[in-house]
């Protein structure tokens, strides 16, 4: 137990660290960098909790595909970052206090909200007991029957963010060669080239002149 | 010292009104508004399993996969129109993003 909880607050205590230096930072490079210290952290929560498929999903998807995207974005953008955070100071005082009120209010909730008494005995779907199947194939027994519709919704959502994404950014540019099959299979030799029957003593330069 | 619901909730609150301090201090940039509407996103996941893990219902962990579905196609279409209005314009300020007079 004392060393779940040491973990719950190591894990919770660098989450929210770089959570504060992922919107503090001065190079947007490193606020990438401490989104995904921020999402292992989570990630690391998650384990704690029993989620261990949620928590790899977290790395894979966020860590590996999100994070990098963004880097990516970040180092392809050729901005004055420099500029971008003036008003830092000007929007302190306002944010800081919205936010904390915000936080106070979410703590007071947490701290004064009781389960109902049969919330437990509610449960859609209830979680199999530990060391009975795995958390990953405990998913996957409901995502793949009572929620397949609303998994087959997720993957269209993703199949038409990477369409938009792919139409939006592409751009055709004028001028490129490019290879057509098409052309190159209808080629017949008559296009390519003529056969010639060269007299003595004429050369070939008389007829290539008229071809011309 | 048990770690229960409240310390999980705790922290995925701090997380939240991090995402909103975030666009509040960080409101030129648009690329670290969308960093911390990923960190809000987050701090929505960590209650939801949260919750699930506590209540025994899969049902969440089953929703934290949908949001994070979500919170991918967001950001590849997000910084997929960044792209293309920082290849028309030259700049990401949000300031200047005025051009559909909303």
């Amino acid at each position: 137990m004392e060393l779940i909880a040491f973990s719950f607050y190591l894990f919770a205590t660098i989450a929210v660290v770089s959570g504060v230096l992922v919107i503090s930072a001065k190079n947007p490079v490193h606020s990438v960098l401490w989104l995904i210290l921020t999402f292992f952290s989570a990630a690391g929560l998650f384990v704690l909790m029993g989620a261990e498929f949620i928590a790899m999903l977290l790395i894979i998807v966020y860590v590996g595909a999100v994070a990098v995207l963004f880097l990516f974005v970040v180092m392809m953008l050729d901005i004055n970052f420099v500029e971008l955070r003036q008003g830092f100071l000007q929007y302190l005082p306002i944010g800081a206090t919205i936010t904390l009120i915000l936080f106070i209010e979410m703590g007071m909730v947490v701290a004064t909200w009781q389960l109902g008494p049969d919330v437990a005995a509610n449960a859609a779907a209830p979680s199999p007991a530990v060391g009975d199947i795995s958390n990953t194939a405990a998913l996957g027994q409901i995502i793949y029957t009572d929620y397949i519709y609303i998994f087959q919704g997720a993957g269209m959502i993703l199949l038409v963010a990477m369409i938009g994404a792919i139409v939006l950014t592409h751009r055709k540019r004028p001028g490129v060669k490019r290879q057509v099959v098409n052309d190159q299979v209808a080629r017949r030799p008559e296009d390519a080239f003529e056969l010639v029957d060269v007299a003595v003593g004429e050369g070939i330069t008389q007829r290539t002149q008229n071809k011309g | 010292m048990d770690i229960g619901l409240g310390h999980y909730l705790i922290v995925g609150a701090a997380l939240f009104v991090l995402g909103v301090f975030g666009i509040f201090v960080n409101r030129k940039n648009v690329i670290i508004i969308l960093m911390s509407v990923e960190l809000m996103l987050l701090a929505v996941n960590i209650n939801f399993v949260a919750f699930s893990t506590h209540l025994n219902d899969m049902v969440g962990q089953v929703f934290a996969m949908f949001v994070l579905t979500v919170a991918a196609a967001e950001a590849a279409i997000g910084l997929a129109i960044l792209v293309i209005y920082f290849r028309n314009r030259g700049t990401i300020a949000v300031e200047d993003i005025n051009q559909m007079k909303g």
